[in-house]
């Protein structure tokens, strides 16, 4: 017994690492899943990029309401054609070992960012910049990319045509710059503690995988003197109601999410703490266009979304505050007016009626109905969505639907194979503040254009608004390609997502925005 | 002894063998892979990740290579933390894991044995029903709920310890995941304990000494707990690898950085290098646990001899 015993306490003397405690502000984020990478190339997700725009900062960043303004470029002029951008990297833009960052700093960046050899996911991004698709596929090298230094601390990028939203694509991760030496220095593990030197108002002081990420405040940045907080942890917490807990213990000062199942309590309890706001993202069910039932049947198809009630959906089941959606692109990008379904407005009874007539006519009746499978990646809010809409069809259609809940890989398999997929569920977030993020998704040739949607016209106008060089024609353009797209009823847009937070009462200086991008600089504790 | 030790280990080898290259294939048979996601990866940057993790290649040719890279020791790198290699990991998340789990088990086998063997000396008595309703209890109350519910009682109302995190494992921070793996434990070893000790206080040679006159504590101690104990410590070697190498749950709600969690996110990701890692990581412990149990036994049982 005591040998035993010996043996087991012998083992547990272990590696102890004491834990380091910060001075002056500390914020605590809740992050959901654990970050990937940090390297601002490669990464992806909502939670590196999180982390990473507190790390670094691009030529242009954001204000807290979301509005673009001035980053590591302090001003620029656009050419007439709209295609040459010339920025001017301010004068006190430094790393956080003290060098000041140049304009070669950003064109090693950005050609990193497409380099085949990098495997960026994102590199996507840049596509509007000269060359770029070429050098991504590999066909020409990375310095036909189109962007040169022109001394120290001027910047030019070159555009293959006008891209209004271009400056808002500066704030994202693929387009930061990266301290060139010890990218050479450490190669592919650059970004970690000790080894990533950063530009932003952060640096990186401390990553235990699966436990936190710690930065410090980056001395160096220009903007230091209004920075308010000095440390701030991420931690990564995949489960909502795992974070509510951590939230109530006072371990965290904001969380990344709100578990569903408790949001009633939280109104109650925490209401004064919760966060509800638009956020630009739709959810939304696609057919496979490229099978049976749904091929050539736009008829079978409206009928479905029409006996969709979707103020139903949004007020008893999703129940955060989401908005019905009858737009593809959903409401928040300025100057941009999403065009509406034409029964936006009707009655759910007339949507019923129309929805019936179109289902006769498909074929299609009570007693010889429709038979359907839905799939959806494995999740208890996902469940809940289709159960209600598969019970509409039943009741206004008799459609029988099959429910099919599939692990996340499974799922994107079946659903980019096109072969066994029916009807899928589908989320999509704006990867910036531009109509073209959601609808370049129904483009023929587009990755994500799961449903196999392919209508010539909708390409055409798509194509063309990617080279008209006046805003409002282009918005004008972009509103015929959607309202094409809305009538051939390739996906049923659902409800337009919202972002959810806990906020403790001391954090001030938050601001809710459409891409919920909160930058921990512009975040203050106040004393409590 | 020597010589047993050795034929044992070597004969671990196949099995160790036979287990990674199920876990290979059987990873590979999944449908989906590391970098699928939702957008997809235009075909160019798609062959250019393959070719950078070898995922071009034919899978025997993978798997070979797999081997090669296994006999000098390199696991490979994480396909999802691409700044980590998934020895890194598992140097990490061990640790921690092992940390958590040895306390939980030497709680549990403190608790366990003491609470087994009041039991059985009060066999059909007051006590006895008590312990045993304790871990009828403890038996059936999962960890996803006891969790929870200890972090609802002691973090967020009571306000005593931390709901979560792992804070470079200060004692706050152990206690209550500690507790939470450990209780289920306590309440299997005691039901172990209880058994089998009844079972020998009934054996001849207990009444011999009994008739020899030697006090109860002694006779207890000394002469029925080892014999007692050998069920349990069968139970323990298995158990223990079990927990040294995470309890998913309980790191998952704990937010505990261990390598439980490295497994199931694994698994999710397709991260195939981390998975394997982990899964030859934890047949190696199982199997030297095993081993260390049969020494145990021959320590504990003088009619046990290895040759």
């Amino acid at each position: 017994m005591s040998r035993l015993l010996t043996f087991l306490l012998l083992l547990t003397v272990l590696v102890n690492s004491a834990s380091a405690s910060g001075a002056g502000q500390v914020l605590h984020r809740g992050n959901g899943a654990e970050v990937q990478t940090l390297d601002p190339h490669k990464a992806e997700g909502v939670p590196a990029a999180n982390v990473l725009r507190d790390l670094y900062e691009g030529l242009v960043s954001e204000a807290p309401d979301g509005r673009l303004v001035p980053g590591t470029a302090d001003h620029w002029e656009i050419s007439e054609d709209g295609r040459s951008y010339r920025f001017h990297i301010r004068e006190g833009a430094r790393w956080s070992n003290g060098e000041p960052v140049t304009a070669q700093d950003f064109v090693y960046g950005l050609r990193r960012s497409v380099d085949p050899a990098t495997g960026s996911k994102y590199a996507q991004v840049l596509a509007p910049i000269l060359n770029a698709e070429a050098v991504i596929a590999g066909r020409k090298p990375v310095e036909a990319l189109g962007v040169r230094a022109l001394g120290e601390r001027e910047l030019e990028i070159t555009l293959k045509a006008p891209t209004p939203y271009f400056l808002g694509l500066l704030t994202h991760s693929s387009t930061y710059p990266v301290h060139r030496a010890s990218v050479e220095k450490h190669g592919e593990r650059f970004s970690r503690p000790g080894r990533l030197v950063s530009n932003g108002a952060y640096r990186l002081v401390e990553w235990v995988v699966q436990s936190h990420i710690k930065l410090e405040r980056n001395p160096y940045y220009w903007k230091d003197a209004a920075t308010h907080i000095d440390t701030v942890y991420y931690h990564p917490i995949e489960n909502a109601s795992n974070e509510l807990k951590r939230y109530r213990a006072g371990e965290l000062d904001l969380t990344e999410g709100i578990p569903l199942q408790q949001f009633r309590w939280i109104r109650q309890h925490l209401g004064e703490e919760l966060r509800v706001a638009p956020y630009l993202g739709t959810y939304y069910y696609g057919f496979n266009l490229t099978q049976p039932p749904f091929r050539d049947k736009p008829g079978l198809r409206r009928a479905l979304s029409l006996a969709i009630d979707r103020e139903l959906l949004t007020a008893k089941i999703t129940a955060m505050g989401e908005k019905p959606l009858y737009s593809w692109v959903p409401e928040g990008i300025p100057g941009y007016r999403p065009v509406e379904l034409d029964y936006a407005h009707w009655p759910q009874s007339r949507r019923n009626a129309e929805a019936r007539r179109l289902y006769a006519e498909a074929g299609y009746s009570r007693d010889e109905p429709l038979t359907v499978e839905l799939r959806y990646n494995t999740s208890e809010n996902h469940r809940k969505v289709a159960i209600v809409i598969a019970a509409m069809w039943k009741q206004v259609l008799g459609v029988r639907v099959r429910l099919i809940n599939e692990e996340w890989k499974v799922f994107l398999q079946n659903r980019k194979q096109k072969r066994i997929t029916q009807v899928f569920r589908a989320g999509w977030i704006g990867d910036y503040n531009d109509p073209y993020t959601f609808l370049e998704i129904l483009h023929s040739r587009n990755g994500l254009n799961d449903s196999g949607y392919v209508n010539p016209d909708y390409d055409t106008l798509l194509d063309r608004a990617s080279v008209e060089q006046d805003p409002e024609k282009r918005f004008e353009l972009l509103r015929q390609a959607e309202a094409i797209a809305l009538a051939d009823h390739p996906v049923i847009p659902l409800f337009g997502y919202v972002s959810k937070h806990l906020v403790k009462p001391w954090v001030e200086g938050w601001q809710d925005n459409v891409l919920d991008h909160h930058y921990t600089k512009d975040l203050r504790i106040l004393p409590h | 002894m020597l010589y047993y030790a050795l034929k044992r280990l070597l004969g671990a080898l196949p099995t160790l063998f036979l287990l990674l290259t199920l876990a290979f294939f059987m990873m590979r048979l999944a449908p989906g892979g590391p970098f699928d996601s939702e957008k997809s990866l235009p075909p160019e940057i798609q062959a250019n990740l393959d070719r950078k993790y070898h995922l071009d290649e034919p899978l025997p040719a993978q798997y070979l290579r797999y081997l090669g890279d296994l006999l000098r020791g390199d696991l490979g790198p994480s396909f999802q933390y691409q700044d980590y290699t998934v020895n890194e990991l598992i140097a990490a998340g061990f640790p921690v894991s092992a940390r958590l789990g040895l306390l939980a088990m030497a709680l549990a086998v403190v608790l366990g044995v003491a609470l087994g063997t009041l039991a059985a000396l009060h066999q059909n008595r007051p006590a006895d029903h008590a312990v045993m309703t304790l871990a009828m209890t403890g038996i059936s109350i999962p960890n996803f709920v006891l969790a929870p519910l200890l972090i609802l009682l002691f973090a967020v109302h009571l306000g005593w310890l931390p709901a979560g995190g792992w804070n470079g494992s200060r004692w706050q921070n152990l206690v209550l995941p500690v507790i939470a793996l450990a209780l289920p434990l306590v309440a299997y070893i005691a039901r172990l304990t209880r058994g089998s000790m009844i079972e020998v206080l009934r054996a001849p040679f207990i009444r011999t000494a009994r008739a020899k006159g030697l006090p109860e504590h002694t006779l207890i101690l000394r002469h029925a707990l080892k014999p007692a104990l050998l069920p349990v410590v069968s139970f323990l070697g298995p158990a223990t690898a079990a927990i040294l190498t995470g309890s998913v749950v309980v790191e998952q709600i704990f937010g505990i950085p261990g390598l439980g969690r490295h497994f199931v996110q694994g698994a999710l990701n397709r991260d195939y290098t981390l998975v394997m890692g982990v899964v030859i990581f934890y047949g190696a412990l199982i199997i030297l646990f095993n081993f260390i149990v049969d020494l145990l036994y021959a320590v504990l049982d003088p009619r046990v001899r290895y040759r």
